[in-house]
């Protein structure tokens, strides 16, 4: 008998232990962000730093900026989508999937010309040249890197003349990938990707090729009333996640 | 306005490019696949459930599996690449060349499993009376087991056939989305679709579930009626 009892309160006790351990701090929530790929690395790195600052926790989902756009529409749990343009985030907001007056510019991306082979890459010359057989770009009607690149070879005169090698990566990171395995030659990929990264050759483009590309973060419809989301959204604007988004060669507005 | 007048020249290019992939696939699986299926339905090896397996491996594997190993395989540093530069290109990704590769290696086991059902379903016996009546084994081959396998090699020409049409993940990620080249439809209906061009990708959505269903329906009405006249 006293046996039994000591049994059913020790199981209550460990009933209760767990589920202590599961509820956490009180304040603590989870949030869905929809992030575009080419923010991969830096998004884990402040969802990170988000959750040992306000214990709430940041799930990312990442795919091209157009993809989760579509995604967002047909009612994807998303709470907060970081794209790598700033037409998307207007557009979601035009069309009220987006909150009225939440979006920013949080980055503002580079890009860069790279190849995995040394000395392969040297400047707009190597362009001018087209010493090679495959140049791989995001696709342009999707990832707004694409369309940066797109601009950049209009820009330089070499569209054309290149138009034939082009190979299309589904989003920038498959844009990287082909790059990487050396099955294209060379490709524009964003600067981001390279961070920590000194293999091969590259050119970074100058800035004046191409339209700045504004990436947008928005608070979606779905995350109005979630605190963790609006927190999320914030803190993207603190100096830790700036540090970090300068960190991956981003370019940040100035704070206003 | 006409569905022709409403799909632009690029869509009727990866219409084509399907259709000439879907059919370059069935006929080289036809060749490869007939051996194999043959080898697997008669030999008393005792691995040969192990090269059975390895060929419905397709089945089973996620494209990306197939996709990433191809990429690989098919770079400039795999034999892909060795044989790309017979005549002066780097890399089979990016090419048709390429997709036909990858396409054999994923319908594989759409061919092979029928056919190979077929020649076993057939048993010994009609060729032991063909080795009585003289015939040499390729000619029994030739004249007894591949007319009497013949709805194995409808079944399998139009699953394979069909599997290819619909193949995405592995195109996607060796393809390069190349019109002409490696745009096939599948990849075209999910650029429209990221791009919210949903009434182009509609009707090619559209026409894919119809072509889907046709195949299917034309292959089981055939088979029946096979079947029937071989009794």
């Amino acid at each position: 008998m006293l046996m039994e009892t000591r049994v059913r309160w020790g199981v209550a006790g460990a009933v209760m232990v767990v589920c202590a351990a599961l509820a956490g701090p009180a304040a603590a929530g989870e949030t869905n962000v929809a992030v575009a790929a080419n923010f991969t690395e830096a998004a884990k790195e402040i969802a990170t730093l988000f959750s040992a600052e306000t214990e709430h926790q940041a799930v990312l989902s990442f795919g091209s900026t157009g993809q989760l756009y579509t995604q967002i529409t047909q009612d994807a749990p998303f709470e907060v989508f970081l794209a790598a343009d700033d037409d998307r985030p207007a557009k979601a907001i035009a069309e009220g999937y987006g909150v009225e007056g939440s979006s920013f510019t949080y980055a503002i991306g580079k890009l860069v010309l790279w190849s995995s082979e040394a000395d392969l890459v040297k400047d707009q010359e190597t362009l001018k040249a087209g010493d090679f057989q495959k140049i791989a770009v995001a696709n342009p009607e999707t990832a707004p890197y694409g369309t940066a690149a797109v601009e950049a070879m209009k820009a330089l005169g070499v569209y054309d003349a290149l138009k034939n090698k082009i190979v299309q990566g589904n989003n920038i990171a498959q844009t990287y990938q082909f790059v990487e395995t050396a099955n294209a030659e060379l490709g524009f990929v964003a600067k981001a990707q390279l961070a920590g990264n000194e293999s091969g050759s590259r050119w970074e483009v100058p800035g004046d090729l191409y339209n700045p590309i504004k990436q947008d973060a928005v608070l979606l419809k779905k995350g109005e009333a979630n605190d963790a989301a609006r927190a999320f959204v914030a803190f993207l604007r603190s100096p830790a996640a700036l540090a970090v988004i300068e960190k991956y060669g981003y370019g940040v507005e100035s704070a206003n | 306005m006409s569905i022709v007048q409403a799909l632009s020249p690029e869509i009727w290019t990866a219409v084509r490019l399907t259709i000439e992939l879907a059919a370059l696939t069935t006929a080289i699986l036809l060749v490869v696949g007939t051996p194999v299926a043959w080898w697997l339905a008669r030999s008393r090896a005792w691995w040969k459930e192990a090269v059975a397996a390895i060929v419905a491996l397709p089945l089973v594997l996620p494209p990306t599996v197939l996709g990433f190993y191809l990429l690989v395989t098919l770079g400039p540093s795999g034999p892909g690449g060795a044989l790309a530069g017979l005549w002066g290109a780097r890399t089979l990704a990016f090419t048709f060349e390429g997709l036909v590769i990858g396409s054999v290696v994923y319908s594989l086991p759409f061919v092979v499993q029928p056919i190979r059902n077929a020649f076993e379903a057939m048993g010994d016996r009609p060729l032991e009376v063909a080795a009585t009546l003289r015939a040499s084994p390729a000619r029994a081959f030739w004249t007894v087991a591949v007319p009497l396998a013949r709805p194995g090699f409808l079944t399998g020409a139009v699953l394979g056939f069909a599997h290819t049409v619909g193949e995405f993940g592995v195109v996607l990620m060796i393809g390069g989305n190349v019109p002409g080249e490696t745009k096939v439809l599948s990849v075209a209906i999910y650029d429209f679709v990221e791009t919210l061009r949903w009434r182009e990708a509609n009707i090619l959505a559209g026409g894919m579930v119809v072509f889907a269903f046709a195949v299917i329906l034309a292959m089981t009405l055939i088979e029946k009626r096979m079947r029937r006249a071989g009794e």
